[in-house]
């Protein structure tokens, strides 16, 4: 389904973090310097609701076919995999199912949009009149259903013929857009296996899933009346056989498509990871050795110890530049960010950790990109020295990496900066953290990071 | 003050290096008027000599720097006293402050910034490195107004104000008082007053918490 399963839907986090509920210092943000985006966390997850979250409407996320399941999730706040199994239910009961889906296609505006197809399709005028010429069709079958006594297809008939009355206006009126996603999910639902190689083997497939579907059903309504037990099972099972042989390889696909699409995001994110790391350890020591150039020994120490640390990484797997694994407090990671960046850098840190606590993954990529901050602010202030101020609060943990340096215009830098975009910023925000950056020319830095913690015992 | 309004500074330390160090830096602004390196004869010179400042080392033998303000305070009240340590064990830091030093600062500030603490304690400030800034906001963490009722004590020492905390936590990240006062936009005056406010409440706080919270730090 690849759907996010919406009991919570994402609104409702934004609007929380857009209330700041309590600064802890009153009136802060009046400051002309603090940024918008400093601000706590403290949202959390409301209880469930079973109140309409927004007006009905079809989802463009969380679709299948048209998003109404989606929507309605979305909307209601009901699991969305249960207002599909809903949905098949209905239909295999009665039909309604299917009616109810076509109903709400057409009736529901798709997400952004203002107008339904429906507000469409009754200026159509052919499309009407195509839906008024398939009537015969329906009482042809119904007569045909009657007069061979077979209910279950009576029932059906009615439900069905709306239903495709609906599905022609929907086809005829959906926006291009709506267009271009069904022809999407549904071409390769009859291309599926072919190739395009011609389509002989897709006729051959509808052609045998037709004999099977067709031999199963008269095996289901006929069967011989000696063999009574053979009947249902051995109908249903050519149907399903059916059933397989024209859409399996259709199913097939959609699995193997979702599959690659998974591995492609595995692998962005891990390129991603592995950037962040190679920012940290080998450009940041590259930078250090061109800095350093007049000084051998330096140089020297300075390969040695990145050689040591990537042959860690590549063969040992502990990722290079990263604190948060040696500890498991926050306090002793922030001491040993100190201790890194003054020996490989020649600074003094100046620390000051109000509290502590465990660290958890979150506090573990605030801890990694806080060091970035301060190695940030050791090689480019050209300030003596950096102040990091880590306080452990209720609900956060802060962290703010100061320097009295050079400064710079944080407009200015490019937002695709590697050790600001990737480092910091990607990293903290990855768990959910913020980072707001306050400098200008000749008057230093300042870098806030903050990461939501569980509350748990100091 | 001596005569040429400069400051009279004793130093107490039992590292001679370091008290050499510290002469070097603060040159000719301050008149040294003597040096000491263990509790009993640090005592004994600043009742004699009664200087504007101490420079204080926590750690000392016989007792800390807490012993010597013990054994001043009572004759002479108007010496002030500066803590200046390589210690970073707030046990000791705190324990120091209560027993009457008017501020604290590590070893490796600055000439600079330790000629201005010494001036702003001669002129009877309080002066807060980061450091202690932390230790104090650490200390005063979790004081709820509820807690201080229940058990009696008086929540105008017991806890501080918002204000206070405000400009407590502009220390810890690294601003001087001057920052701090542009960025609050308040008076540089009002700054201090703050500080000074904090510092009292150290001083005079019957919080066992605050013990506890010292004992409990030496743990982790």
């Amino acid at each position: 389904m690849g759907a996010p399963l919406g009991s919570e839907p994402s609104g409702s986090n934004q609007s929380a973090e857009e209330n700041p509920s309590s600064p802890w210092i009153p009136g802060y943000h009046h400051q002309s310097w603090c940024p918008p985006e400093w601000r706590h966390r403290r949202g959390g997850r409301g209880p469930r609701h079973w109140r309409l979250k927004g007006p009905p409407h079809r989802s463009s996320e969380a679709r299948v076919l048209a998003g109404v399941c989606g929507g309605i999730s979305e909307s209601t706040g009901i699991d969305v995999t249960l207002v599909r199994i809903g949905f098949v239910l209905l239909t295999l009961g009665s039909g309604v199912g299917i009616l109810g889906y076509a109903a709400g296609w057409l009736l529901l505006p798709l997400q952004g949009e203002t107008s339904t197809i429906f507000s469409r399709a009754i200026t159509d005028r052919r499309g009407i009149r195509l839906v008024i010429a398939i009537l015969p069709a329906f009482v042809v079958v119904q007569i045909v259903a009657a007069g061979l006594h077979i209910g279950y297809f009576g029932a059906f008939g009615w439900p069905v013929f709306v239903a495709t009355g609906m599905v022609i206006l929907i086809w005829r009126n959906a926006s291009e857009k709506e267009k271009t996603w069904i022809n999407h999910d549904l071409m390769p639902m009859l291309h599926a296996g072919d190739d395009h190689r011609g389509r002989s083997p897709l006729v051959a497939r509808i052609a045998v899933g037709i004999g099977l579907g067709v031999g199963g059903l008269l095996v289901l309504i006929l069967g011989h009346p000696s063999r009574a037990a053979l009947r249902p099972i051995g109908g249903s099972l050519l149907v399903i056989a059916a059933i397989v042989v024209v859409f399996g390889p259709w199913w097939l696909s959609l699995v193997r498509d979702l599959m690659s699409e998974r591995q492609a995001r595995a692998m962005a994110d891990e390129r991603a990871q592995m950037a962040a790391h190679v920012h940290d350890s080998v450009l940041q020591t590259l930078a250090l050795i061109q800095r350093s150039a007049d000084d051998p020994q330096h140089v020297v120490r300075l390969a040695r110890a990145q050689e040591r640390e990537l042959r860690s990484w590549l063969f040992e797997g502990r990722p290079p530049g990263a604190i948060g694994e040696d500890t498991t407090r926050l306090a002793e990671g922030i001491g040993l960010l100190q201790r890194q960046v003054e020996a490989d850098h020649g600074i003094t840190v100046q620390v000051v950790v109000v509290g502590d606590c465990a660290l958890d993954d979150g506090l573990r990529a605030l801890l990694d990109a806080s060091r970035e901050a301060t190695v940030n602010a050791a090689k480019w202030s050209g300030a003596p020295e950096v102040s990091v101020y880590a306080e452990v609060e209720p609900g956060a943990v802060m962290v703010y990496v100061r320097d009295r340096g050079r400064g710079f215009d944080p407009d200015a830098v490019s937002p695709d900066r590697q050790g600001i975009a990737q480092s910091i910023r990607a990293r903290v925000s990855r768990f959910g953290g913020s980072v707001a950056i306050r400098s200008s020319p000749g008057r230093g830095a300042e870098v806030e990071l903050s990461m939501h913690r569980q509350e748990t015992s100091r | 003050m001596s005569e040429e309004g400069r400051p009279r500074v004793f130093l107490v330390d039992d590292h001679a290096v370091v008290r050499a160090g510290v002469r070097a830096e603060l040159g000719a602004a301050v008149t040294v008027v003597g040096e000491a390196d263990e509790v009993d004869a640090a005592v004994e010179m600043i009742n004699e000599r009664v200087p504007d400042v101490v420079l204080l080392d926590v750690h000392l033998p016989g007792g800390g720097g807490q012993a010597v303000i013990a054994g001043v305070m009572p004759h002479n009240p108007q010496v002030q006293f500066l803590a200046l340590s390589v210690s970073d064990a707030p046990e000791d830091v705190i324990a120091v402050i209560r027993a009457g030093a008017r501020g604290y600062i590590t070893k490796t500030v600055s000439g600079e910034e330790l000629l201005d603490a010494v001036y702003q304690v001669a002129a009877g400030d309080a002066v807060f490195s980061p450091r202690l800034a932390g230790f104090v906001l650490d200390a005063f963490a979790g004081t709820a107004g509820a807690q201080t009722v229940a058990t009696g004590l008086d929540p105008e020492l017991e806890q501080l104000s918002a204000r206070e905390r405000e400009v407590l936590r502009l220390i810890a990240r690294g601003y001087t008082y001057k920052e701090v006062a542009r960025d609050l936009t308040i008076s540089a005056k009002t700054v201090e007053s703050h500080v000074s406010s904090v510092l009292r409440k150290l001083q005079l706080s019957t919080r066992h918490e605050l013990a506890k919270w010292a004992t409990d730090r030496r743990l982790v």
